[in-house]
């Protein structure tokens, strides 16, 4: 047994902080959050020519063949920078899902040109339902000459204005249980009656869109996947995206707890430094106890993924629901130990704090992801 | 990162399995709600210990010339795990193996390591620790107990108190004073003192649970030889600490374990205990209360994962224990809490009542619970060390 990172691995994450400290400063992030874009084309192509942006994928689709684990640490280094852009809804969603369901063609057409940078794929899943499992699905894709027709509204759908095609969770077939029937296809953002509404975000380092379907006709050839068999695939890629989410997340914890402990040991207050103060000290311990727990749960999951334990499913939720919490605590303390400074829009605080907020809903909440372990622990 | 296990860990794990499915004594039913065991199961853990240690499962990592088996971190976790699984007792000289045993390893002579030990292990030799007073409890430090050079003997006054377990047992951890004027971290000797000399006085202290587990401690005039020191004169700050490193370490084996065994006997409870209306394993609420300690369970039990994997590599225990230790305390605690608001009203009937659930056994372990935040260094100790010694933030 060992619960700790390689060699690779470490250089991986000493390489990826120092180029998201020089490529990703403040500055950058927040000139992409006040423009629709959140990428450059330079910025972008800087993480192809890292391998980064394959970096889970088999090295025959143009990947690095490497594992959640190590996707996990650049995840962090990720979270640390609050890094903009499409890289979570590219590589983690559109991408993972097209490696996950796709037939050797698609996989061959999209994941090459993904990890070269030149495309961007986007999952449009959520709807205004607002739910995280299968009965959240109440877009159609009704068979019709020869290929299909989709219809209906997708929400919350990250970075769909960018993409170049969407994968569309539709409902083929109305089963007994949510999780039958359900299909995916390729539908480029192009296509007459598609319709991509940018919408406005507390976090402005996420893009979210409405995206609507106004009978977009597909092709058959646009199927990704087994026709009304497309959950198993669907959940695996979801429960990946989760735990690379917490993953992200846990960098961003611990940035906050590195900026609060800095800050308290040279801010001086009644003439002492306030970390002196048991009454600072004891929540930046109380900060580090959660993220240590945070990384432990994250790491755990990522192994569980690459190695496929039975378990996985239960780790990504234990996963989440103990992260979501934690880092949205941690950021709240985070401005709380700063004071007034904390709260003003040129700290960088909150931009964490909104970060963590964002994560917190996706993919499910805490809430919602205690009630999954509680089903797979047969509560 | 890598949770596979050797063939040879793998065959320890069947071992220690069908071993503990042919040795956990079937009078032992689970009174375990709590880590600490209480007097009227000492026979019974006593002898338990007694048959971990025939059958070579406990002491695993102590060097098997002092009685131990030589094995890894590794070793250790699967036994505890497997321990869990098996509902096993607890042992009764937790404190000799827990903290005793490793410290007179680390910094003991030869003749001191061959002592002491084989026989804390077979438990016939139970310890006890001597550290807080009535005037120095989280300031360890400020210490009065004395011991003044009379030849080659150490001749002790003063009086220790929380004394855990100092009613039954044979030894004692105890830091005294040796150099009054020497600055208070400096002048402290750590010495190996045998209870049954004459000086010694133990008197129980009845705690909020009704039960007397732990004590006050006198010595009047107790001569103690010199070759009882442990780790030199005037070092007993360097060496307590290390044993309050190894106390919270054990807390990542030994009691994630019980809090694992705790959280499965209140879910069984929860699942044929009624509130309003319907079993608590379907009430929404409930059931996220119950998978929140579930995930914290998890969760300490892979940081203590992570702190093997450093001592493993050949780190010593160091300050993150404590967060082992802190987090430890609020997930038993809070599981404590939840058992008294599964009970509702019947949190109210205690033992000696046919009514009361499940004996009334939760009831002594949400009570005896309270003292976790402040037992082996209270939660406010804990955070001033991880708030300077791991975050680096100056002292108040």
């Amino acid at each position: 047994m060992d619960f700790g990172f390689n060699q690779e691995q470490e250089l991986l994450r000493a390489t990826a902080r120092k180029f998201f400290e020089s490529e990703c400063p403040s500055e950058f992030v927040r000139a992409r959050m006040a423009e629709p874009a959140g990428v450059t084309d330079a910025f972008w192509a800087k993480l192809a020519e890292q391998g980064w942006l394959g970096l889970v994928y088999p090295e025959q689709y143009g990947g690095a063949g490497l594992g959640f684990v190590d996707l996990t640490v650049l995840m962090e280094e990720m979270g640390r920078a609050v890094m903009p852009g499409p890289f979570f809804s590219t590589v983690l969603l559109g991408g993972l899902t097209i490696l996950e369901a796709g037939s050797e063609a698609q996989k061959q057409e999209w994941l090459g040109k993904i990890s070269a940078g030149e495309a961007k794929v986007a999952l449009a899943f959520t709807e205004p339902n607002a739910r995280w499992d299968a009965a959240a699905v109440t877009v159609t894709a009704r068979e019709s000459g020869g290929g299909f027709t989709v219809s209906g509204t997708k929400l919350f759908v990250l970075d769909a204005h960018l993409a170049d095609v969407l994968v569309v969770v539709a409902r083929t077939r109305e089963g007994k249980r949510p999780e039958e029937g359900l299909s995916l296809f390729l539908v480029p953002r192009s296509a007459r009656g598609v319709d991509v509404k940018l919408l406005p975000t507390m976090d402005q380092t996420r893009k979210l869109c409405e995206v609507t379907f106004a009978d977009v006709a597909v092709g058959a050839d646009a199927l990704l996947g087994p026709r009304d068999g497309a959950w198993s695939a669907l959940s695996r890629v979801l429960d990946r995206a989760t735990v690379s989410l917490c993953a992200e997340m846990c960098g961003g914890a611990q940035r906050v707890l590195d900026m609060t402990t800095d800050y308290a040991k040279i801010r001086i207050a009644f003439g002492k430094p306030i970390g002196s103060y048991q009454g600072v000290k004891h929540k930046a311990a109380d900060m580090l106890v959660e993220i240590e727990n945070a990384k432990s749960l994250t790491y755990y999951a990522a192994w569980a993924m690459d190695e496929n334990v039975p378990e996985a499913p239960l780790a990504a939720s234990m996963a989440k629901a103990y992260v979501s919490d934690a880092f949205r605590k941690a950021a709240g303390t985070g401005i709380q130990l700063h004071g007034g400074i904390g709260f003003t829009w040129e700290h960088d605080l909150h931009l964490y704090f909104k970060r963590a907020k964002s994560s917190e809903f996706s993919f499910g909440d805490a809430t919602w992801h205690r009630e999954r372990v509680a089903q797979l622990i047969n509560l | 990162m890598d949770f596979t296990l050797t063939p040879d860990q793998q065959a320890f794990r069947e071992r220690v399995r069908s071993w503990l499915k042919a040795n956990v004594p079937p009078e032992w039913k689970v009174l375990a709600t709590t880590e600490v065991p209480r007097a009227e199961a000492y026979e019974i853990i006593r002898r338990w210990q007694g048959k971990l240690y025939e059958g070579g499962f406990i002491g695993i990592t102590w060097p098997k010339e002092y009685g131990g088996q030589g094995l890894t971190f590794i070793e250790e976790m699967i036994l505890h795990e497997e321990m869990a699984l098996q509902k096993a007792p607890p042992i009764l000289n937790i404190l000799g193996v827990g903290m005793a045993g490793p410290t007179i390893i680390a910094y003991g002579t030869e003749e001191q390591k061959k002592r002491y030990p084989a026989k804390i292990l077979s438990c016939e030799e139970i310890w006890c620790q001597g550290y807080s007073e009535p005037n120095s409890g989280s300031d360890l430090a400020a210490l009065q107990t004395r011991a003044v050079k009379d030849g080659d003997h150490y001749v002790i006054n003063g009086q220790k108190v929380w004394t855990s377990l100092a009613h039954v047992a044979d030894w004692m951890m105890l830091l005294a004073r040796t150099d009054p004027d020497a600055p208070k971290h400096k002048g402290i000797t750590y010495f190996l003192l045998d209870m049954h000399a004459p000086g010694v006085t133990v008197k129980p202290l009845k705690q909020i649970t009704g039960d007397a587990e732990f004590n006050e401690v006198f010595f009047d005039n107790v001569r103690v030889h010199e070759r009882q020191i442990l780790g030199g004169l005037n070092n007993g700050w360097a060496v307590g600490l290390t044993t309050l490193m190894y106390e919270r370490l054990a807390l990542g084996f030994g009691l994630q374990v019980r809090l694992r065994i705790a959280l499965e006997s209140l879910i069984e409870m929860g699942r044929r205990v009624e509130k309003t209306g319907r079993v608590v394993t379907r009430d929404p609420l409930l059931r996220q209360k119950l998978a929140q300690l579930w995930i914290d369970t998890e969760a300490l039990k892979y940081t203590g994962a992570r702190a093997i994997t450093k001592l493993l590599k050949g780190e010593l225990p160091g300050p993150e224990a404590s967060a082992g230790k802190m987090g430890w305390v609020e997930t038993h605690q809070k599981l404590q809490e939840l058992a008294m608001e599964i009970e509702g009203p019947y949190s109210q009937l205690t033992k000696g009542s046919d009514r009361a659930i499940d004996g009334g056994l939760w009831q002594y372990g949400f009570l005896r619970s309270r003292a976790n935040s402040i037992e082996g260094g209270t939660t406010e100790i804990q955070k001033n060390i991880i708030g300077e010694r791991v975050l680096g933030l100056p002292k108040g």
